[in-house]
């Protein structure tokens, strides 16, 4: 109950937050643009809405999970407000869940918008919609779970700025850590265990993309779907039981 | 782990060294305070900016933790639950969620605390009243002042009816009517019933205020006890007095007596140098049929005392965290 309660007032935060209005406008008039930019091409405009569509939901979206997200902790700790909810009958590790699920929910109402400003673009053009849109959408919401989540655990111990840095980083290391594999496959057996290790290590983003499979009207099995959401999953708990453990310690001053 | 649950605070030997700077540096800011404060009691804990007033009440809020040392509120070790309901805790120069309304606010802390509904309504209305601010309920908290901030702060701290109310410098910051409200509100406080431990560097409001004092210096416990005890012990017991129409001639005689004469026309303020001397002094000034105006033995402030107390113990200065 107290997780919900703070994950109520951290909706209604970011509900008051004009940044997250002014990267919704943005996403929407992409989305828009689209259409506009399918016209300068040749025959194929129903992928380009979709790849551009799709492209922008995914963007701006962690936009909002990185700059919204980041302000979750480091911000309640630099303003002091976290002072009066520690001293209260409230675990640290609820504070935290709280936060997460607030932006969560945040992040689920602003996917769906987007997602019905892309699929009136797709009607508006007569552009067929198939059930992988909404595999594909799926799946961009669990990627912003887990990159939430990474946020959410630089902010318990470094500054908002830094937080934002180090969440960007992750996410465009994470879309290229199918590269690392490769790379360590020539290298000797030292330098792959290393690169394997970080491999490992790092969320591999790119497995959350499905807008390839939208746009070439490719097939994904559902045991595959349930392993990347499961993936999802556990990358997302072990980083937030990660970041309760350093809240734990944390000395707020 | 439980101890004597006669205090509704106690800590013994409880200390915080934070690590600063690059190389971590090791910085003592509680050294050892040892703090007892009773039911039903004002407790003010006094010191200079920078003394460790804010980290010991952090400690004992379970915001930060001791190093060494330990303490305990109605007996029970730090950071459980069940005291924590106990308790209310107003910040430092609160900051608060200023996207919220006052009413939104209270809702907000009462809902840690399981409260919902009706009754949760009422109090609300309750403490918006009490702390002056019903006017101000559909109000965005960005819009207060200073002292309207402070007093939803204090609201807020009172929203679970604690049996303690912790007050981290209530009255810095806020104009003298801002002060006296707060003042007020503390006097109600311990008339309901209730414990206050609250910090200030304001010493005059503590000799108001509080029945017992603590007074910490660079971390160290440099007095602690009943303010009259305090000011007793501090005191140099002079003595002031104010006299009409004293002649020339009876001013000699008085001047061996005195520390400090000051003129204003036909009047003067004589200030003794002890308490031995009034006999001898009102014996001069009946002589030479002079009139005496008042006569008041001057008790000493805290601020005396605390001022004595930083000259005593000046050490070479360190940094504080």
């Amino acid at each position: 109950m107290k997780i919900l309660s703070i994950a109520l007032n951290t909706f209604r935060e970011n509900l008051r937050d004009k940044l997250l209005y002014n990267l919704l406008v943005f996403a929407l008039l992409m989305i828009g643009s689209s259409v506009v930019l399918s016209r300068l091409t040749l025959g194929e405009f129903h992928r380009l809405i979709l790849d551009i569509g799709l492209g922008s939901i995914n963007f701006f979206g962690v936009l909002i999970a990185i700059f919204v997200g980041i302000g979750l902790v480091s911000k309640e700790i630099e303003k002091k407000t976290i002072y009066t909810i520690v001293s209260k009958p409230v675990a640290r590790y609820q504070f935290l869940l709280g936060k997460y699920l607030g932006l969560t929910i945040t992040l689920f109402v602003n996917t769906v918008v987007m997602a019905l400003g892309l699929l009136l673009v797709l009607y508006a053009q007569g552009v067929p919609v198939e059930g992988m849109l909404f595999k594909a959408l799926a799946l961009i919401f669990v990627e912003f779970m887990v990159i939430t989540a990474v946020a959410l655990l630089f902010s318990t111990f470094t500054s908002a700025t830094l937080s934002a840095i180090f969440t960007l980083a992750m996410y465009v290391i994470g879309h290229l850590t199918a590269d690392l594999k490769v790379f360590g496959a020539k290298m000797d057996d030292l330098s792959r265990g290393i690169l394997d290790g970080i491999y490992y290590l790092l969320p591999n983003l790119e497995r959350f993309n499905l807008k390839g499979h939208v746009v070439h009207h490719l097939e994904v099995s559902g045991s595959d779907l349930t392993l990347i959401v499961a993936y999802g999953a556990t990358y997302t708990a072990v980083v937030l039981f990660t970041a309760s453990l350093i809240f734990h310690r944390r000395d707020f001053r | 782990m439980t101890t004597n649950s006669e205090f509704v605070v106690q800590t013994e030997q409880l200390s915080k060294t934070f690590r600063v700077g690059f190389w971590g540096k090791k910085v003592t800011a509680v050294d050892g305070i040892n703090l007892e404060v009773r039911p039903g009691e004002v407790f003010g804990f006094l010191g200079p900016n920078g003394a460790g007033k804010t980290t010991t009440l952090k400690m004992l809020m379970g915001l930060i933790y001791p190093t060494s040392g330990q303490a305990w509120l109605f007996g029970r070790g730090l950071g459980d639950p069940q005291t924590k309901a106990r308790l209310g805790f107003l910040p430092e120069s609160p900051y608060f969620y200023d996207y919220l309304t006052s009413r939104e606010f209270l809702g907000f802390y009462g809902h840690l605390f399981g409260l919902w509904g009706a009754g949760l309504d009422k109090r609300i209305d309750e403490l918006l009243d009490l702390v002056g601010m019903t006017h101000a309920k559909d109000l965005q908290l960005r819009k207060f002042s200073k002292g309207m901030l402070q007093r939803v702060g204090i609201a807020q701290a009172l929203i679970n009816d604690p049996e303690l109310v912790v007050l981290d410098e209530p009255m810095s910051g806020l104009d003298p009517i801002g002060r006296k409200e707060v003042r007020d509100l503390i006097l109600r406080l311990k008339e309901s019933g209730k414990t206050v431990l609250f910090s200030s560097h304001i010493l005059h409001d503590a000799e108001v205020l509080c029945d017992r004092v603590a007074m910490i210096l660079k971390g160290r416990l440099v007095a602690c006890g009943r303010v009259n005890d305090l000011l007793d012990q501090g005191a140099n017991h002079q003595v002031e007095l104010v006299v009409d129409r004293l002649t020339p001639e009876g001013l000699d005689h008085l001047r061996p007596l005195t520390d400090k004469v000051v003129m204003q026309g036909d009047r003067m303020l004589v200030v003794l140098k002890s308490q031995q001397q009034v006999g001898g002094a009102l014996e001069i000034i009946r002589a030479a049929k002079a009139s005496l105006v008042s006569l008041n033995p001057q008790k000493g402030s805290l601020e005396d005392l605390f001022i004595r107390e930083v000259e005593g113990h000046r050490r070479p200065p360190e940094d504080r965290a």
